[in-house]
């Protein structure tokens, strides 16, 4: 059998997903945006959304999310997306509006405005990509850096006493009756990934439905920024990440 | 006859805003202008036009929402009042950057830091020359009066999206808080999303169909090459702004020897202080900018040849007064009078100011 023969329509079962766009990413090799760039395509193409989602980039890492998902997209100043999603679902509330955040823009610089959207309800969907770093300026620490963890302005290791706790803002974010669905969750295997992929499509879901906030974390691997080879990070992701920042629903209401 | 309603300020901006047919208002409370938020909720515009109305945590969210909103292509307005307008200038930025239209009302008080809630003019720099980051402008409307509050509303909003840039209204405790009659202006619909593309082009985040690319709003540009053609795009717009968006008001211009330049609540005093000088055989009128970004600098210069001086009038320590003499260049003595903290002067104290520079 030729392999034009086995290159047919009727025997594809898996392909790029029309909702992404054919620039090649700018992220690091190893870096988990793709895949979970990947699973919101998936997710709006699948419930056939694309022409009623509205979705917010940070400054980070993902800055240029509008690169990859051909969806509309809002470009938010630094933290302040989760008010920009406010503002475009109080105005057009027929519309899907999610906002793609990575722990420095959320956690820190955008705490009131995150905290503030979930507690209103605001029936949006945020995901936030924690890789407790600051990626895209060269790996500073986050609120969410652990404690010990070597980053460009903790050379010497998070210090509890120098610079406060590691903030499980997830955890925060559940206690506000706003929201309705609050996960953590991650993407370093085929299971972790499937199981994002239907958290995403059930904090859509939740959108439609009017139910609130819905609020999924997705724990990352930097390796660029944490010094590690892509395989090393995901193993000090496992080793170090999940034992604090635990897997699995908060809320399901 | 058209409907005329006694009012305050703040409240006819709250009217207009409603009946110009914006789609919404994000705001967080702040003296001398929580009116503006208050008669809103009391109208329940939501109910009727449909308008959203909502109470943000800060006036740094309350920018933003407005960047949400007016990146679908929709009317959204703030109100607030100096310290709350400081923790917008990061959005202006943003906003001017990401070449959005919206409307930005300031009801200033006295500064710098706290200051008092009494009515001043001390934001003018921030207004015209930036507040913000970056080569930016805003386009920045001064009313004198509580009818004027209510029209430039619409205004705002029409030259903010002509131009697709935040747009301000630049007033005061006096015009916020005091009250006169308004007409009420013929009502207008809130646009479609079909309204607008047709109107404004197709450039919203209004969800992106088969038979359209992406709509992506943003102000980044990090080549170099890329950002200094925007700038320069920026640039030509507000050229434009310039040569076609100037508006002013002139009283007892013709035969004048001498002028007042004064705008908002001070170009009322100075009304008053024209008429005072007149009778006592001083040949002086008033220029009133009513846009005081972009400066009737020309009519400035046009006005100097019959002039032999010229009196600046701010409720500041003197902002305005730079613009005047910029326009000058040195050609007549531009002398500048004005009351700080809060206090607005009299017409006495103007003529007398007025009277030291004619002598």
């Amino acid at each position: 059998m030729d392999v034009k023969d086995i290159i047919k329509p009727e025997n594809k079962v898996y392909g790029k997903c029309p909702v992404l766009t054919e620039r090649v990413l700018h992220y690091c090799p190893g870096c988990s945006h793709g895949t979970i760039h990947k699973l919101l395509a998936e997710v709006i193409q699948e419930m056939g959304i694309q022409d009623k989602t509205i979705a917010i980039s940070p400054v980070g890492c993902a800055v240029f999310a509008y690169n990859y998902i051909d969806i509309d997209w809002q470009q938010a100043p630094h933290g302040r997306a989760a008010a920009l999603a406010t503002g475009a679902k109080r105005i057009c509330p027929d519309k899907y509006v999610f906002t793609y955040q990575g722990d420095g823009d959320l956690s820190a610089i955008g705490t009131a405005e995150t905290i503030h959207a979930c507690n209103r309800g605001e029936n949006i969907v945020i995901i936030l990509v924690n890789n407790a770093i600051y990626g895209m300026t060269g790996g500073q620490m986050s609120p969410l850096t652990l404690e010990g963890q070597v980053t460009s302005t903790t050379p010497y290791g998070r210090d509890i006493a120098l610079n406060g706790y590691p903030l499980k803002i997830t955890n925060l974010i559940a206690q506000l009756d706003g929201t309705c669905y609050v996960t953590r969750q991650s993407v370093q295997n085929a299971a972790a990934v499937r199981k994002t992929k239907k958290a995403i499509r059930k904090a859509f879901e939740n959108s439609a439905q009017k139910k609130g906030t819905s609020f999924i974390e997705v724990v990352s691997s930097c390796n660029s920024g944490w010094k590690l080879s892509p395989v090393d990070a995901n193993k000090w992701m496992e080793d170090n990440m999940f034992p604090f920042y635990e897997l699995g629903d908060l809320k399901d209401k | 006859m058209a409907e005329k309603l006694l009012m305050k300020g703040n409240e006819a901006v709250a009217i207009a805003a409603i009946r110009c047919g914006c789609d919404g208002y994000f705001g967080y409370p702040i003296t001398p202008q929580s009116e503006v938020m208050e008669t809103l909720m009391e109208e329940k515009p939501w109910e009727t036009t449909g308008m959203v109305v909502l109470q943000a945590e800060s006036e740094v969210a309350s920018i933003n929402m407005l960047y949400g909103g007016a990146s679908c292509g929709k009317k959204v307005m703030t109100s607030s009042s100096s310290p709350g307008i400081s923790l917008m200038c990061e959005g202006f930025s943003y906003m001017a950057g990401a070449e959005l239209p919206c409307l930005v009302v300031n009801v200033v008080r006295g500064g710098p830091g706290l200051g008092s809630i009494q009515a001043s003019q001390a934001d003018y720099f921030q207004a015209t020359k930036g507040g913000g980051h970056g080569d930016y402008q805003l386009i920045v409307l001064a009313p004198n009066s509580v009818q004027e509050m209510y029209d430039f509303v619409d205004l705002g909003f029409e030259l903010a999206f002509k131009y697709r840039n935040p747009a301000l209204i630049l007033t005061d405790g006096v015009i916020g808080q005091m009250m006169e009659k308004v007409e009420l202006r013929p009502e207008k619909k809130r646009w479609t999303d079909e309204e607008v593309i047709k109107l404004h082009g197709d450039w919203a985040t209004t969800g992106k169909t088969k038979d359209r690319p992406q709509h992506a709003i943003t102000s980044l540009a990090l080549e170099s090459a890329v950002l200094e053609r925007f700038n320069l795009r920026l640039i030509e717009k507000y050229k434009k702004l310039n040569e076609q968006e100037v508006r002013f008001e002139k009283t007892n211009c013709d035969d004048a020897d001498y002028i007042i330049i004064a705008y908002g609540a001070a170009s009322r005093v100075c009304e008053k202080a024209v008429e005072l000088a007149r009778s006592e055989g001083i040949k002086v009128g008033l220029l009133r900018p009513i846009t005081l970004y972009p400066f009737p600098t020309k009519e400035i210069q046009n006005m100097a040849k019959q002039l032999k001086a010229i009196l600046t009038v701010e409720m500041s320590a003197g902002q305005m007064v730079q613009d005047v003499r910029l326009a000058i260049n040195g050609a007549l003595p531009v002398e500048f009078f004005g009351r700080l903290g809060g206090i607005i002067p009299t017409p006495e104290e103007v003529v007398a100011a007025l009277k030291k520079m004619v002598k």
